[in-house]
């Protein structure tokens, strides 16, 4: 139950007054409630029953709401899981309600990005200050500018301050930062400075595509020293501001401490042991249970092992996302072109993951509807001219915590959080593997492939990325969701700690186990949320190699991985391998 | 004007007395307070939603309590829907129980479960009673003409 009030732009003039807000609440009491309650502030509401209906409102309406207001409990996708999709998506405020305050529960929803938790019954004048969210989010974007072009024009001739180190910032470029990048792309930050309340800012889409190369250039800088402008600088996105990058950073930072805590949690996970995959069971793909049984086995080594020769030992452990896949909208399937399908081979091939990726290259459009991918029920990677990955797995133990490695590549950070992914990706543990060919070469994992394409791993072309060597070398996969041997779909990430301990501190630290977690803040609802999670691979040179690559972590079929891995589970990619 | 006088006044204790018995909290006086000219009847239809609401939830939470193999997920999972659903029209009572109903489906004890059911349900019609009097007497105020008075 969908009721549009119709979409206006907001009345900035009269502000907060014609405040957009979306409200989602499975309780139609409540939602009747809420809806007269913010009209009386003379806020424009839209109410939602479903999680799932909201996500595609915003998605069908970019810029078409200021803040949403959403219940932390929701029969179709949990309150929070909602909440991170809309804050890497569309970076707006969200404020969770419950009628549980537990503090546990408030913590959460702040953990996952929440700008407020509201109890119920909730109170007239609590919903008359939710604008102040929306305020205070655009006085800092417009702080971040202002400051920065207030430092620009200071420290003009200053060199080795952390924001103009890099070179990029020279006498050329004048004060007006927040602009000096824009073009006419609606995509872009406009940001005016003047008023903030009037500035209608178009949001930046993290795509996939984006976020490689934030990451990209995050792992480049290094983590510690990184700072909006050397990002924007080495993204070399003509329309991004420094603002959204920082914005982003911001968000990352966040994400990335979470998942930290997460991995301290499950200390214990460590030590993914890719065993053969040879035992397939009925699993979501063979390779799927198997690697979960590695996994399972491994837990308590903490040592991973990744197969150094020189091959990408993909260790994709996907852990029984049949409950991860929920996450996933149920939308219709992109057509082929935004579409992204990992197939699952059936147990008997297990080892070898048909992928075929449809790289449209540029078609990645922004916001990749995860909705479209809830459908199916198998992951189909569709290999472009990869005919068959095989994966063996062949690795050494890497010890997760006293990671000595050194990463040879410090580039090698390539975070494929699906989280500031367009979530596009469903990942099921289906068991039937449906080939599909690529039109392209190249492979596009909706929310993932551009990143990879463009990011790290240049598998796009042979050359390329033999060039590149190292899509993951070049890669820090930042440990997204960590697989566990449990396979919940719901808490993939605490179950999943056995990532954990991929980290991006390892990542940053010169660690060679990566996990690459896509999607996977969650472990569910998001793109690869059902399973792809730690990523390890150690160089995709031979796309053949990956048999169950999670589609999102390749660009194109390149990968001379001889490990197995479960695409469906995680990607654990040991940077240290990357030569 | 004495009868509507009458009336108001009874209105007005009773309103008073299902706060001071605890059936109703502050929360219902908000949903007054919201009623306006543009939906005139707000709370009854607030209210309507919730008797739906109620009484699905109460309907699953039975049935899923006569199974043989009780999903206490699922219970609870209705009890906090319907705990949710209670505070939005201030059902203190309902509320209360629901608490409690939680606790005897953590504990998996189908037994106390039951108990909370029986309880719901009374409070709930007890609830439902009360306020289809209420709105009974609103519906006579205004017919003979005069205006429902706003309780503090």
């Amino acid at each position: 139950m969908v009721v549009e009030t119709g979409f206006s732009s907001p009345r900035t003039d009269a502000f907060p007054a014609g405040l957009r807000v979306l409200v989602v609440d499975d309780d139609s009491t409540w939602l009747k409630i809420l809806e007269k309650m913010l009209k009386k502030c003379f806020y424009e509401v839209t109410t939602c029953c479903l999680a799932r209906e909201a996500l595609n409102l915003l998605r069908e309406r970019k810029n078409g709401y200021d803040i949403v207001i959403s219940d932390v409990n929701m029969p179709d996708m949990d309150g929070f899981k909602l909440l991170e999709h809309v804050g890497l998506e569309m970076d707006l405020p969200v404020i969770m309600m419950s009628v549980d305050g537990e503090t546990r529960r408030v913590m959460k929803g702040v953990q996952h990005g929440a700008c407020d938790y509201l109890l119920k019954p909730i109170r007239m004048k609590e919903l008359r200050n939710i604008w102040q969210h929306v305020f205070r989010k655009k006085i800092h974007e417009v702080r971040d500018i202002e400051s920065l072009e207030g430092i620009e024009s200071i420290h003009i001739t200053r060199s080795g301050s952390e924001l103009f180190d890099d070179g990029h910032f020279l006498g050329g470029e004048d004060t007006t930062s927040g602009r000096k990048r824009k073009d006419g792309d609606n995509k872009h930050d406009d940001k005016d400075l003047g008023d903030p309340s009037s500035t209608k800012k178009a949001r930046v889409v993290w795509t996939v595509d984006l976020h490689q190369k934030f990451v990209k250039a995050v792992n480049q800088i290094g983590f510690d020293k990184v700072g909006p402008k050397k990002i924007l600088d080495l993204m070399n996105v003509p329309w991004l501001t420094r603002e959204n990058v920082a914005s982003h950073l911001q968000k990352y930072r966040l994400y990335l401490s979470r998942l930290q805590k997460e991995r301290d949690i499950k200390n214990s996970f460590i030590g993914i042991k890719h065993s053969d995959p040879s035992s397939k069971d009925s699993n979501s793909g063979a390779g799927l249970h198997n690697s979960m049984n590695v996994i399972q086995d491994n837990v308590s080594n903490g040592s991973f092992s990744f197969s150094v020769n020189n091959s990408c030992v993909l260790n994709v452990d996907l852990k029984g996302h049949e409950g991860d896949v929920k996450g996933i909208s149920s939308g219709p399937m992109a057509e082929s072109k935004g579409t992204f399908s990992i197939d699952i081979p059936d147990p008997p091939r297990a080892k070898s993951l048909q992928i075929s990726f449809d790289h449209s290259l540029g078609s990645v459009d922004s916001v990749v509807n995860l909705a479209s991918f809830s459908s199916t029920d198998t992951v189909q990677y569709s290999w472009n001219e990869i005919p068959e990955i095989q994966f063996k797995q062949e690795y050494e133990p890497l010890q997760l915590e006293n990671r000595t490695n050194q990463l040879p590549q410090p580039g090698l950070q390539h975070n494929l959080l699906t989280k500031y992914l367009q979530p596009t990706v469903s990942v099921s543990p289906g068991p039937s593997v449906t080939e599909k060919t690529a039109t392209s070469s190249g492979f596009e994992v909706k929310p993932m492939c551009d990143k990879y394409r463009n990011n790290h791993i240049k598998l796009s072309s042979p050359t390329e990325a033999v060039g590149e060597s190292h899509t993951l070398n070049d890669q820090v996969f930042e440990p997204i969701c960590t697989t566990t041997s449990s396979m919940k779909s719901q808490d993939i990430i605490p179950n999943h700690l056995t990532e954990s301990e991929l980290s991006p501190r390892n990542l940053y630290d010169g660690v060679g186990v990566e996990n690459l977690q896509l999607c996977w803040l969650q472990g569910d609802c998001y793109a690869m949320d059902s399973g792809l999670q730690g990523f390890d691979c150690t160089e995709y040179n031979n796309p053949t190699m990956i048999p169950e690559m999670p589609v999102h972590l390749y660009d194109a079929p390149r990968f001379d991985h001889e490990h197995l891995f479960d695409p469906m589970e995680y990607y654990v990619i040991d940077q240290g391998l990357f030569a | 004007m004495d009868v509507v006088n009458q009336m108001q006044r009874q209105f007005v204790d009773y309103s008073t007395s299902l706060h001071r018995e605890g059936i109703l909290d502050d929360q219902f006086t908000q949903l007054q307070k919201l009623q306006d000219e543009n939906s005139p009847d707000f709370v009854v239809e607030v209210a309507s939603l919730f008797f739906e609401d109620c009484e699905k939830l109460i309907n699953n939470m039975a049935r899923a309590l006569e199974q043989q193999g009780v999903d206490f997920k699922q219970v609870d999972a209705s009890v906090h829907q319907l705990k949710g659903s209670s505070s939005s029209i201030g059902a203190v009572q309902v509320k209360n129980v629901c608490i409690a109903f939680r606790s005897f489906c953590e504990a998996q004890n189908r037994e106390g479960c039951l108990r909370c059911l029986q309880q719901v349900t009374h409070e709930y019609s007890l609830l439902k009673n009360k306020l289809q009097t209420l709105f009974r007497l609103e519906q006579q105020i205004l017919a003979a003409g005069g205006s429902i008075p706003v309780i503090e």
